[in-house]
């Protein structure tokens, strides 16, 4: 064993973590936020915006997301107006581009999850809901935003489990997360198994905890659904 | 004209090369998919077995390849396939580096993770059958064999086609990053395209539109394997199409 290289190894690699997390949480976020407007198009009635919400799901889901990275990294530099224009400061950064396109692909599927949710209401809330009176954001607000967040809380949870696998193909348009750094130092040392076996250990507890703050929060929001404590049962 | 020309068939046409790019990725996915149906099987009956060590290694198995980026387990096959390669033909004499076949190492690391999936998906189905059936069988003395030719398999075939249907798209989507190890696939053949014409945009919208070919046409494929598979029962108990 040698345990110089083997702690080196494991300082590299989590010298890399932030830059997982980075990718990880930003593209949550603004996924999450593209999927809740392409979730309304879909839903919303408007057939040509339900329309454009069909095709954008489609797309998205439907070819792997590396081509969708390869696309906006290598692709929009190809344009004189992007290349001119002021977003492209934002746009020459390869981090920029693996959120953007994390973002973008992750939106088409936890667009599908949301729809997923709303689905699982039941009418009979809506119709309580809307015949004491609430209508329109009032409606979405107390009724349907939550209790579809509670049904589709279990897939949402996996979808952010692949998201945060999915923040190692950055490494392949030169941001340096855990990944790529892992890549670098199996092709400097060859000594393969050892690398991966940090790398993995790392995403697995990564993964683990998000898993338990999912459940967490599913716990938390399905307390009605639970058994009353049996001291309130009795009464 | 001059982009009709690049994605054509011609001298100077990719067209010839991404449709076989198309097919290599067909033919690594579905030896990805046969791979992982060994391996799914395997880890299933594992954790089914009622054995404790056995069940959890089939859980350690699952965690480990759902949990770790596909990318990482690639390197992991290729790099190390390759290393423990160059060891067996060093002992045997021959000196200098040996590569694993790309082919070979893709769609083992590809059928690797489709395997933890299929496990899931196939455990799933098994606990789907109704006890009745398999207590029926048990009473009218069918043996092990008999029970499983006659009344598992054929019933978690059915119950495992929707779910080995998802698991086909995710191989096809993670076969793109075959591509890292230089296997001439859709996504490389793009790749290659793109940087030596210069077009990336074009070359990956075109890839990217195989793809959807790809996905959407499978899609048809398990959706009518799967009516095909649910045409004895009644349509009331199939549920929602």
């Amino acid at each position: 064993m040698d345990f110089a290289f083997l702690t080196q190894t494991m300082v590299t690699l989590l010298k890399a973590v932030p830059m997982t997390l980075l990718l990880f949480s930003l593209s949550i976020f603004f996924g999450g936020l593209l999927a809740l407007v392409i979730v309304w198009m879909r839903v919303g009635g408007n057939p040509v915006l339900s329309a454009f919400a069909k095709g954008y799901i489609f797309i998205f889901r439907g070819s792997p997301l590396l081509i969708q990275m390869f696309l906006v990294f290598y692709g929009l530099g190809q344009f004189g107006f992007i290349r001119y224009s002021f977003l492209w400061p934002f746009l020459r950064e390869p981090v920029v581009c693996a959120v953007l396109s994390l973002a973008l692909c992750t939106a088409g599927y936890t667009a599908e999850i949301f729809r997923g949710g709303i689905r699982a209401v039941s009418p009979r809330e809506i119709e309580a809901a809307r015949s004491i009176g609430m209508s329109g954001f009032l409606l979405v607000r107390r009724i349907l935003a939550p209790i579809a967040f509670r049904h589709a809380l279990p897939a949402y949870s996996t979808e952010i489990v692949l998201m945060m696998k999915s923040t190692a193909l950055a490494s392949l348009v030169t941001v340096w997360e855990v990944t790529g750094v892992a890549q670098r130092l199996i092709s400097q040392t060859y000594r393969t198994m050892e690398v991966f076996l940090y790398a993995a250990i790392i995403y697995l507890v990564l993964n683990f905890i998000i898993l338990q703050a999912m459940s967490l929060i599913e716990y938390r929001l399905s307390r009605h659904r639970r058994a009353a404590p049996s001291a309130l049962a009795r009464q | 004209m001059a982009t009709l020309q690049l994605l054509g068939f011609g001298s100077n046409g990719w067209g010839a090369l991404l449709l076989a790019g198309a097919l290599m990725t067909l033919a690594v996915t579905i030896t990805a998919l046969a791979i992982g149906a060994v391996l799914g099987t395997i880890v299933a009956s594992a954790k089914l077995s009622g054995n404790a060590l056995l069940a959890t290694l089939g859980h350690v198995y699952t965690t480990i390849f759902r949990g770790v980026p596909e990318l990482l387990i690639i390197y992991l096959i290729y790099f190390g396939g390759s290393s423990a390669v160059t060891a067996i033909g060093q002992s045997l004499g021959y000196e200098g580096f040996l590569g694993l076949p790309s082919f070979a190492a893709g769609a083992l690391a590809v059928g690797i993770i489709s395997g933890a999936y299929q496990a899931e998906v196939f455990r799933g189905a098994y606990l789907a059958i109704h006890k009745g059936e398999l207590e029926a069988a048990l009473a009218i003395g069918m043996n092990r064999g008999l029970r499983l030719r006659r009344i598992i398999v054929p019933q978690v075939l059915r119950f495992a086609i929707p779910g080995l249907g998802n698991v086909w798209q995710l191989s096809l989507k993670d076969s793109a990053l075959i591509s890292v190890t230089g296997l001439a696939e859709l996504m490389r053949t793009s790749q290659v395209a793109a940087g030596s014409t210069r077009q990336y945009f074009l070359f990956f919208i075109a890839g990217g539109c195989l793809y959807l070919v790809l996905t959407s046409l499978s899609d048809r494929v398990f959706n009518s394997a799967e009516r095909r598979a649910n045409r004895s029962l009644p349509a009331s108990s199939i549920g929602k199409a």
